[in-house]
């Protein structure tokens, strides 16, 4: 893992509960993991020994990573959609699942994950998901059996008349692990109870531990969210994006930052505080050209896409010829709701000739943009912009 | 009796026109930068080479990084400069657009601009097959401009992708290309093969391209559809259409119930508590596995003159199949005249549950209720279903694929691999084996 990300990882849970937490939480016997939806990719921040020991990884394979790692090709991708949309819609959900262990067997667990609200905005900090790991009913075997039977004969037909003893042993094969693997198990009432048992004793050491931090989380939205706050589905949709760009929103005084991403930090080597809820010109200095800077108002004005090339400043005060293109972004309503700002540092624009050109790389970040602010606000139900 | 429908055609490209065959160009050196023989040599397009994965799990992912993300960079990038360049005929993402409140969550647009400025032209529903026309509009008439880039399989087993390539026509390139009227981000189209000049029907080789399409841009919001003639295609000249809407479709949610285990992995279900009755493919040991048994099912379905959807869903790793008739209830006067004013088309896309609309009455009053009901039309009758499922599963169980319009070659490669031995995993616990 890189160190910036391991670091990152930390802060995600220290900032939150302190440290101190970790050993509290090490001492709960259950299964469970916490995920961070604003660190680009939604990596877990925290794992339970009780998840290390059912899973077979060591705690440092698993930091940093995303859940797909514990899934394979027999995990139903409905489950796995169910999940995802629990996630983008900022609630509970509680799905059987399919999982695999490090040596690759799999094994069925009920799967609860509860997002982790701030206790002022209304937010999403994290989610929690406790995993309970399921046993097979006794007496579902005659099922089994009578099917199997069934299989053999089907085979040997097969046997007799094509003589492809290889692929009947193959076929013999799967079967074998699909009975093991394919048909649902179902959670006892007694597993989901347990599942909730859990959930109720990890969120009481959270909260416990962020009275201490005086950012006091919670289980249910206590507030009705911050105007501008970003939906949790967007940050990580956001997330994916490896290249320099700002969104910005006009409906607030001054049309402040509303999301930066690592890109621009690493650009201009300011911290993501000190640029999140300020306007972009904090970016201009002394020799930037003014008449650049009353272009990019007009085409604001008039919702129009614009590119220019503008001297910008970085933190240490240095300047870099910065080829901006800014677009405009609508909504599920089908108007305006953020600027976005992409840049290129142009010194350094490197002319791969085996990549795309980097206008063209430019034109990428504002259609991902656009397409997850879109997308993701037709959900009434999500939709904070 | 020839069955007919009159409907407005989608413009999908600013150089179709109303009208049969009518192209705006003059032939020969025209230097406006079309698809044809005078301005094709000096033609430059971005080419993205896949590469073929064989090994038995489809969720393997190569190690590095590729030169460029498919959909990310290559497509998402593309389509924003032919935005900015204007070259489509409205902003779709000023089109107003809502989940629709429920237990599936249809989607609803509403899209006043989309139907506009074209007469209704009479659409022939009763034939599936219909013979290439080079009168009428196909895709080597579009401009180069509305071309993104080049899609192939890679020679060499690594993802390649050239800025500027030049176009090999004898090489049989096939296009992706923009449709100018999106229904939504992204909407562009797949031409297979476009210079060979293929009707729009199912083969092997052109399904498999589609589904590596999906695996390509490895995003479950990024789907491919396909409408058969007789199912809402407008064109006669293969592709398939495509677009990017980070939303679950209704289709994907629904229940299913599995039906059969086919050798090399792939697994058939039913759709349950879905209006359309459908047929989903999942699995496979590879890619082509699945798309083979997908495009046997749909070359079933061509040769026994049924129309039919599909769409390709969740990365290529699941496939919807939908046999419809709408268009032919439709030309036999059997649909309800409120629906008809609706002046819904229900292809590929509101099958699965996202309805584009073209009048404000329609969307401020868009319900379940409603989507459900326009579905429940396209669908075949449980006792026709069943007869289709016959069909279906006698092609796939026994590979005799009466498919005599296509080259020798391709009857070969269907006969050595298509034995493959189909169990029924009925509830009643019996076995089926169909050879």
């Amino acid at each position: 893992m890189p160190m910036d990300l391991c670091a990152e990882i930390h802060r995600s849970f220290d900032d939150r509960y302190t440290r101190y937490a970790r050993d509290s939480l090490d001492e709960l016997p259950d299964s469970f993991t916490i995920t961070d939806p604003h660190i680009p990719g939604h990596p877990i921040v925290f794992a339970s020994p009780g998840f290390l020991k059912l899973t077979g990884y060591d705690r440092c394979e698993v930091l940093g990573q995303t859940a797909a790692i514990f899934q394979g090709p027999r995990t139903s991708r409905r489950s796995v959609m169910e999940i995802r949309e629990a996630v983008r819609e900022e609630r509970n959900a509680q799905v059987v699942l399919l999982n695999y262990r490090r040596d690759g067997t799999p094994f069925w667990m009920l799967f609860s994950v509860c997002p982790v609200f701030s206790g002022d905005g209304g937010a999403v900090f994290h989610f929690v998901a406790v995993q309970v790991p399921l046993h097979k009913k006794e007496g579902s075997g005659v099922r089994d059996f009578g099917f199997g039977c069934c299989r053999k004969e089907v085979c040997s037909d097969s046997l007799s008349e094509l003589g492809r003893m290889c692929s009947v042993e193959q076929v013999l094969e799967r079967d074998v692990i699909e009975l093991e693997t394919e048909e649902p198990c179902e959670a006892s009432d007694e597993e989901k109870r347990s599942a909730v048992t859990a959930m109720d004793r990890i969120f009481s050491v959270l909260t416990h531990f962020s009275e201490a931090t005086g950012r006091l989380v919670c289980r249910k939205r206590c507030s009705i969210p911050d105007v501008g706050l970003l939906s949790t589905s967007l940050i990580i949709s956001l997330g994916r994006i490896k290249q320099s760009f700002v969104l910005t929103n006009p409906h607030l005084p001054d049309m402040p930052i509303v999301y930066v991403s690592d890109a621009f930090l690493k650009l201009t080597g300011y911290g993501r505080n000190e640029v999140l809820g300020r306007n972009c010109r904090f970016l201009g200095g002394t020799d930037t050209d003014t008449s650049t800077l009353y272009l990019i108002k007009e085409s604001i004005k008039a919702e129009q896409p614009c590119t220019v090339r503008i001297l910008n400043y970085r933190k240490d005060e240095s300047s870099f010829w910065n080829f901006l293109h800014i677009s405009p972004v609508r909504d599920a309503s089908g108007k305006v709701a953020y600027f976005v700002g992409v840049q290129i540092d142009d010194s350094n624009k490197n002319d791969d000739r085996q990549c795309l050109s980097p206008e063209k790389g430019q034109l990428s970040v504002v259609g991902v943009v656009k397409v997850a602010v879109r997308s993701l606000s037709m959900t009434a139900g999500s939709s904070k912009s | 009796m020839m069955l007919k429908i009159k409907r407005v055609p989608t413009v999908v490209s600013n150089y179709q026109k109303d009208g049969a065959g009518d192209t705006s160009r003059p032939v020969g050196g025209c230097g406006r930068n079309c698809l044809k023989a005078c301005c094709i040599p000096d033609a430059k397009l971005p080419l993205y080479a896949f590469k073929k994965v064989n090994e038995k799990d489809l969720a393997l992912h190569e190690c590095g990084e590729p030169p460029v993300a498919f959909l990310d960079s290559l497509l998402l990038g593309e389509w924003e400069d032919r935005m900015q360049r204007g070259l489509f005929r409205y902003d779709v993402t000023a089109c107003e657009t809502k989940v629709i409140p429920g237990e599936y969550g249809f989607v609803a647009q509403l899209n006043e601009g989309r139907h506009l400025k074209k007469r209704p032209t009479e659409f022939r529903v009763d034939k599936v097959l219909q013979p290439f026309d080079e009168s009428k509009f196909n895709f080597t008439k579009v401009g180069q401009e509305e071309v993104l880039f080049q899609f192939e399989a890679s020679d060499d087993g690594q993802i390649q992708f050239f800025p500027n390539a030049p176009v090999d026509v004898d090489n049989s390139p096939s296009f992706v290309a923009i449709n100018v009227s999106p229904i939504e981000y992204g909407h562009v189209l797949l031409i297979p093969r476009i210079f060979e000049c293929l009707p729009q029907r199912i083969d092997r080789e052109s399904f498999l391209l589609a589904l590596h399409m999906a695996v390509e841009a490895d995003n479950p919001y990024f789907r491919l559809g396909y409408n058969s003639l007789g199912a809402f295609a407008t064109i006669n000249h293969l592709h398939f259409q495509a677009y990017y809407l980070a939303l679950p479709f209704p289709i994907e949610k629904a229940p299913t119930k599995k039906i059969a285990n086919l050798n090399g992995g792939v697994k058939i279900s039913e759709l349950l508590k879905y209006p359309v009755r459908g047929l989903v493919f999942e699995g496979g040991d590879t890619v082509e596995d699945l798309s083979n048994v997908v495009s046997d099912a749909c070359i079933c379905l061509q040769n026994n003159n049924i129309p039919f959807n599909v769409l390709i869903s969740d990365c290529g790793k699941q496939v919807f199949l939908l046999p419809q008739c709408y268009a032919e209830k439709q030309a036999l006067g059997e649909v309800d005249a409120e629906l008809l004013d609706t002046q819904v088309n229900p292809a590929v896309w509101e099958i699965s549950g996202h309805m584009v609309l073209k009048r404000k009455k329609d969307y401020d009053e868009a319900s379940e209720g409603n989507a459900w009901r326009l579905l429940a039309e396209v669908s075949l009758s449980e006792e026709r279903f069943q007869e289709v499922n016959d069909l279906i599963f006698e092609a796939i169980g026994c590979g005799e694929l009466d498919d005599n319009v296509q080259g020798d070659k391709e009857v070969d490669a269907v006969s050595s691999s298509a034995h493959s031995t189909v169990v029924v995993v009925a509830g009643s616990q019996e076995c089926v084996v169909l050879q």
